[in-house]
Parts: C-alpha cells; sequence; structure tokens
C-alpha cells in the first residue's frame, strides 16, 4: 500500500514539477508548488516519522504561502521571459521528456548509491532535482528561480532523508526553505518597486 | 556561559538590534567596538581554562547542545575567531565611510556568527546548513528593496545554493568511504560530489560570473566583505575535510584538482583583470585570485600550506577591504566605472586612488606589501613541487600588476592644468589613510602578526604538523 502511494507521489511530483515548468500564471505556480511539497511528504514518511515528516509539509506549505501572499501585491502579469534560448511550452516538455528519461537511466544506480531507499523515493528525488535545475537553467524571473531553487532543494531533501534522520538537520532545513521564500518574498518587492533603479 | 554562546548566539543577537539603529557613525563604531571587543576576547579569554576575576571563578565551556547536536568551539579555535571578529571590526570601522553601515553591520554580525557556528557545528559537514543560511541573509545585505535586482543577484543565489546539497550528500558518502576504504568507486563519487560542492561555494572556475556581475551591481564595500568571508571561512571549513579523511588527505588526484582549479582562478583571473576596462569589475577579479591563492596553498605540503593559508587570511581582510572601500569613494564621484569615465580621478580622490592602487598592487603581490610575504612563501612552495605551476602563477600574478598598472595610468590621466581637488569626507581620507599604512606595515614587518598566526594550525589534528 505504502509502495502505492509512493508511485502515486513520483507521478504527481512529475505532473507538479513539469507544470511549474510551463505554467504561466502565478497562481497555478504556487499551488503546484503547494502540491509538490504535500508529495515530498508522502515519500519523506518512507523513512521519516510523521512529526518530522509533517515539518517538511508545514516548511514547505508556509513557504509557498509567503510567495504567494508577495506576488498578490502586484499587478497581474505573465511570467516574461527573455533570452536567446527557446523557451516555448513544447521545448519545455521536451526537455522534461528528457530529464525524465534521463532519471529512469540513472535511478536503480543512484539507489544503489543511496542505501536503497527504494526506487520510488530516489526517482520522485530525482525527478525534482533534474527539473528544478532544467526550470533554473530557462529562467531569470525572480519568482521562477526560487520555485526552481525549491524545487531542487525538495528532491535533496527527500534523498537526504534516506540516509540522516537528525531533528538538528530538519529544522535547519526548514529554516533554509522559509529563508529562501522570505528571500524570494524580498526580491519580489524590490523587482516590482514602481521607482525602482537598475542597479548601483 | 560556553564559547558557542559568546561567539555565535550573541552576535546574532547584537545584529537583530543593530537593525533598529539608523545612524550610520552610531553602527559603525558600536558594530566596530563589538567586534574587537569579541576578538580581545578570543584572543586573550581561555576557554575550558577556570579564571579568578575578583574573587569570582569563571569559566568559559567549550560547546552547546542544540537540538541533539553539538556546537563546539576548541581552546585551539581562540585565535582563529580572534583574527576573523579583528578583521569584521575592521571592516564595520570602515562602513561609514563607504555609507553602507545599516547594512553592513547588522547583517554582517549575524552572517559572521552563522560562519563562526559553520566551523563549530558537530558533525561538521552539517556547515553547509549553516553557509546556506549566511548565504540567505547575504541577500538582503547586497541589494535593497527600492533597487531592481540583478542577474548577478540571482546567479549568487543559485550557485551558493547548489553548493549545500553536493556538500551534505558528500559528506555522508565520505561516510561510507571511511567503513569501506577499498571501495573507490564510492571514493570517486564522493571527491566528485565534493569538489562540486566547493566549486559552487568558492566560486571556482568557470562558476565565478557572478562576481565581476556583482562587481558592477551593488556597493563594492559589502561585496567586499562577502568575497572576504565566504571563502575564508569556507577554505577553512574545506580544510576541515582534509584533516578528517586520511584517505583525501593523502590523494595525489585531490592535490592535483586543488592545485589546477588554483591555477585556474589565478591565472583567469589575472588575465582577466589585465585586459578589463572597469575598476568595479578589476576589483572582483583581484578577489578571486585572492581566493586562487588560498586554494593554491592547500595544494602545497600541507606542513607549509597550512600556515601559508592563515598567512593570507590578515592580508587578504585588509587589501581587499581597502580596495572596496576605495572603489566604493570613487563610484561616488563617477557615473560609471568604466576607464573613460574614471580618467584623472586622482586629482580629486587622492586617498582612494592611492588606496585601490596599492590595495591592488599587495594582491598583485608587489613587493613591502601586505600581500607579499604569503605569497613568496607559497610560490616558493610551489615551486619545489611544480616549477610549471609556478610559471602560472607567475602568470597571475603580473596579470594582477598590469591592471594596477592600467588603473593607475587612468586615474593620474588628469588634464594639463588640472588642481588637486580631494573630495572625500575626513572619515573616508581617515580609514584609507590607516589602511594603506597598514598594508606597507604588513608587507615590511610581517612578523608583526605571526604571534596570533603561530598557533592556528592547532585547531586541526592533522593538518600543518
Amino acid at each position: 500500500m505504502a509502495l502505492t502511494i509512493s508511485w502515486i507521489a513520483v507521478v504527481i511530483i512529475l505532473i507538479t514539477a513539469t507544470g511549474l515548468l510551463i505554467v504561466r500564471d502565478w497562481r497555478w505556480s504556487i499551488i503546484l508548488l503547494a502540491v509538490q511539497y504535500l508529495c515530498m511528504f508522502i515519500l519523506t514518511l518512507q523513512h521519516w516519522p510523521l512529526g518530522m515528516a509533517s515539518v517538511k509539509l508545514v516548511a514547505g506549505w508556509m513557504s509557498a504561502a509567503i510567495l504567494g501572499m508577495t506576488r498578490s501585491n502586484f499587478a497581474a502579469q505573465d511570467f516574461e521571459e527573455t533570452g536567446i534560448w527557446p523557451r516555448g511550452r513544447l521545448f519545455r516538455l521536451f526537455a522534461a521528456g528528457m530529464v525524465l528519461l534521463i532519471v529512469s537511466v540513472v535511478t536503480p544506480k543512484v539507489d544503489t548509491m543511496m542505501a536503497d531507499a527504494g526506487y520510488a523515493v530516489t526517482g520522485g528525488s530525482l525527478l525534482l532535482i533534474g527539473l528544478g535545475l532544467l526550470h533554473l537553467g530557462i529562467t531569470s524571473n525572480i519568482l521562477r528561480v526560487v520555485i526552481g531553487l525549491m524545487t531542487v532543494l525538495s528532491g535533496f531533501e527527500i534523498l537526504y532523508s534516506t540516509v540522516e534522520g537528525s531533528i538538528l538537520v530538519a529544522a535547519l532545513l526548514a529554516v533554509i526553505n522559509l529563508g529562501l521564500a522570505l528571500v524570494g518574498g524580498y526580491l519580489l518587492i524590490a523587482s516590482n518597486t514602481p521607482d525602482g533603479v537598475e542597479s548601483e | 556561559m560556553n564559547a558557542p554562546t559568546i561567539w555565535i548566539a550573541f552576535p546574532i543577537g547584537v545584529g537583530i538590534l543593530l537593525l533598529l539603529i539608523s545612524n550610520q557613525r552610531v553602527l559603525s563604531v558600536l558594530g566596530g567596538v563589538i567586534a574587537f571587543v569579541l576578538a580581545v576576547t578570543a584572543q586573550f579569554v581561555p576557554i575550558e581554562l577556570a579564571m579568578s576575576v575578583g574573587g569570582i571563578s569563571l569559566k568559559i565551556d567549550s560547546s552547546l547542545t542544540v537540538l541533539g547536536r553539538t556546537l563546539l568551539i576548541q581552546p585551539a579555535e581562540g585565535p582563529l575567531l580572534a583574527l576573523i571578529y579583528g578583521a569584521v571590526a575592521l571592516w564595520f570601522f570602515g562602513a561609514e565611510a563607504s555609507k553602507s553601515a545599516n547594512r553592513l553591520v547588522p547583517l554582517g554580525f549575524m552572517i559572521t556568527a552563522l560562519m563562526v557556528a559553520s566551523i563549530a557545528v558537530q558533525p561538521f559537514l552539517y556547515a553547509a546548513l549553516f553557509i546556506e543560511m549566511a548565504i540567505l541573509l547575504a541577500i538582503p545585505m547586497l541589494t535593497s528593496m527600492n533597487r531592481i535586482p540583478s542577474k548577478g543577484i540571482t546567479r549568487f543565489l543559485i550557485y551558493q545554493t547548489l553548493a549545500m546539497p553536493f556538500i551534505l550528500l558528500a559528506g555522508w558518502l565520505l561516510g561510507g568511504v571511511e567503513t569501506s576504504p577499498g571501495d573507490l568507486a564510492l571514493a570517486g563519487q564522493s571527491a566528485s560530489m565534493l569538489g562540486l560542492g566547493f566549486a559552487f561555494l568558492l566560486a571556482i572556475f568557470p562558476l565565478y560570473t557572478w562576481v565581476p556581475m556583482l562587481s558592477e551591481e551593488v556597493s563594492p564595500y559589502i561585496l567586499g566583505f562577502l568575497l572576504w568571508i565566504l571563502p575564508t571561512i569556507t577554505i577553512i571549513f574545506g580544510a576541515g575535510f582534509l584533516d578528517r579523511y586520511s584517505w583525501l588527505r593523502a590523494s595525489p588526484q585531490l592535490t592535483i584538482a586543488l592545485r589546477l582549479a588554483g591555477l585556474a582562478m589565478l591565472v583567469t583571473g589575472g588575465l582577466f583583470a589585465a585586459f578589463q576596462r572597469n575598476l568595479a569589475r578589476i576589483l572582483a577579479y583581484g578577489a578571486i585570485v585572492e581566493t586562487g591563492f588560498s586554494i593554491l596553498a592547500l595544494s602545497v605540503d600541507l606542513r607549509l600550506g597550512i600556515p601559508i593559508l592563515f598567512l593570507l587570511i590578515p592580508s587578504r581582510a585588509l587589501g581587499l577591504a581597502v580596495w572596496s572601500l576605495s572603489v566604493t569613494v570613487i563610484k561616488e564621484q563617477v557615473e560609471t566605472m568604466r576607464f573613460g569615465a574614471t580618467q584623472g580621478v586622482l586629482r580629486i580622490l587622492p586617498f582612494a586612488g592611492t588606496g585601490m592602487i596599492v590595495a591592488a598592487l599587495s594582491t598583485g603581490a608587489f613587493p613591502l606589501l601586505a600581500g607579499f610575504p604569503a605569497r613568496l612563501a607559497l610560490w616558493e612552495s610551489l615551486g619545489r613541487e611544480s616549477i610549471s605551476a609556478a610559471l602560472w602563477m607567475a602568470v597571475g600574478i603580473v596579470g594582477l600588476l598590469v591592471s594596477a598598472i592600467r588603473s593607475l595610468a587612468v586615474i593620474s590621466m588628469a588634464e594639463e592644468y588640472a588642481s588637486w581637488e580631494p573630495r572625500e569626507s575626513w572619515t573616508q581620507r581617515l580609514m584609507l589613510g590607516v589602511g594603506v599604512i597598514g598594508l606597507f606595515v604588513l608587507g615590511i614587518f610581517p612578523q608583526a602578526i605571526q604571534h596570533f598566526l603561530t598557533n592556528l594550525p592547532l585547531m586541526f589534528e592533522h593538518l600543518g604538523r
């Protein structure tokens, strides 16, 4: 039963992380991020007790709320991307497919390295890391960058929870997640300052 | 009373309280004095040794337990704390002259305390978590709410954050290598993971693109502070890995990798600086070269390399402080930091111009300046092991010296009858003057600070012996 739920969580992670790549409405991004943290909680539960795994869920949802509340203060606008790289939805889907392919190939090897954490846990975490890195590689939008970093860290936290059960580490990682959201909120406010100066 | 409370919790508390003060001078003086007192305490008050003060028996315990783990400041780490907080006091005293005290002092205290926590935490690989927290605090320090964050800021955040997972996972893998030393594949994987983590954290070539980008976008003084404290303590943390794992210490591949990484930073930083036409970016490449020297020090015989690593710290702190303060003062008076806009500024900013050139020359190992003794010792040690590596080091140094001479030519290129009209404030003149004198003093009398550095290698169990 637990294994089935884990695999369902992995499928949802694939959908949310890919969704984060292609959606243009920030509201959907925040919702997908929150769902992603729920799946992360399910995968962490495979190795951690409920109390400690809940820390990740609460910290993740609080981070999503911080970003959402900050973003809601500004005029509605889609993510704007500039640059030389192709950034269409089809390209992003193709790139996400490539990440999925790579993850499915390396999962068994990484699983052996990570003390047989389980394919679902390892695969789910690698998907988050891979798609998060892809996200970071194709955006310069502040909200997207922070979401990308949170996605990468979520993947890492799942993987790390299989080998490390320290309360201090769980607490510090929660603080880092919240700190990242606060920094994201700070940068979002700065980037939307009406009289903002480009640089010093 | 325990050491982590004094040198970690107390500075964080002070930093939070100082956020309530907005007066630049008060912040600068108060922050500088508190940091100086912390440095003096670290140097002269022994840890884990009972003392009698006015009939009262006092003892500073070395450890503090937090959530089942320990923050441990060993007695041998006292001189290091003195060095760190002493240098922080220097930066804080100069903060008023750079007009950045309201961001530098409060957040600087918190960042310093977190970096100290990264050295103190047990198991030591959790340090990556504290460093990441310091990185997050650095963002509001670098940019204010009324400025649009630049690409350099986002790149800094991304690169530094990506380091943490690599180092934590590498730490776990290294534990596995300890239990099964024959597993070469695992050793290779953990070493690669560790290398990637430190490459992100120390901004090793080619991951240092954010440094020159930031130098153009944010206050050079604040950037200088970060480019001093983050790499300095990260390298000490990295040396901790070498101290802990004997197979890593004995690995010839690691020595080669460290040497290549150090030389890559030195050569590329030096050459990019030589061809650069922007004074702020030259400062950034200077800081990159400084990190290159430190990494290179870890690649030579560690009995010499570790003392050299510690010898590099004071000159780096003072050199970067003077250089970044000078660039900050120049930036206030010119439209851009490009050569075209800074021609002849020596006539209106003689102290800042002199400070910038002297600090750049010091970084470039110019004789009689602070950077010279450590670089000479490093060059000699490197030359004993590899002549070609020593020659490449010379290429980097020549690049930096060329950039310093080009900068001097540009800032002194005033119109023929332009008069000398110094525009620096008295505080700026005082801080820059004292800093430049300090660079000469450290260069001419390097033994003056030897008393503080002699016992520093004792903080390691195996390195530097």
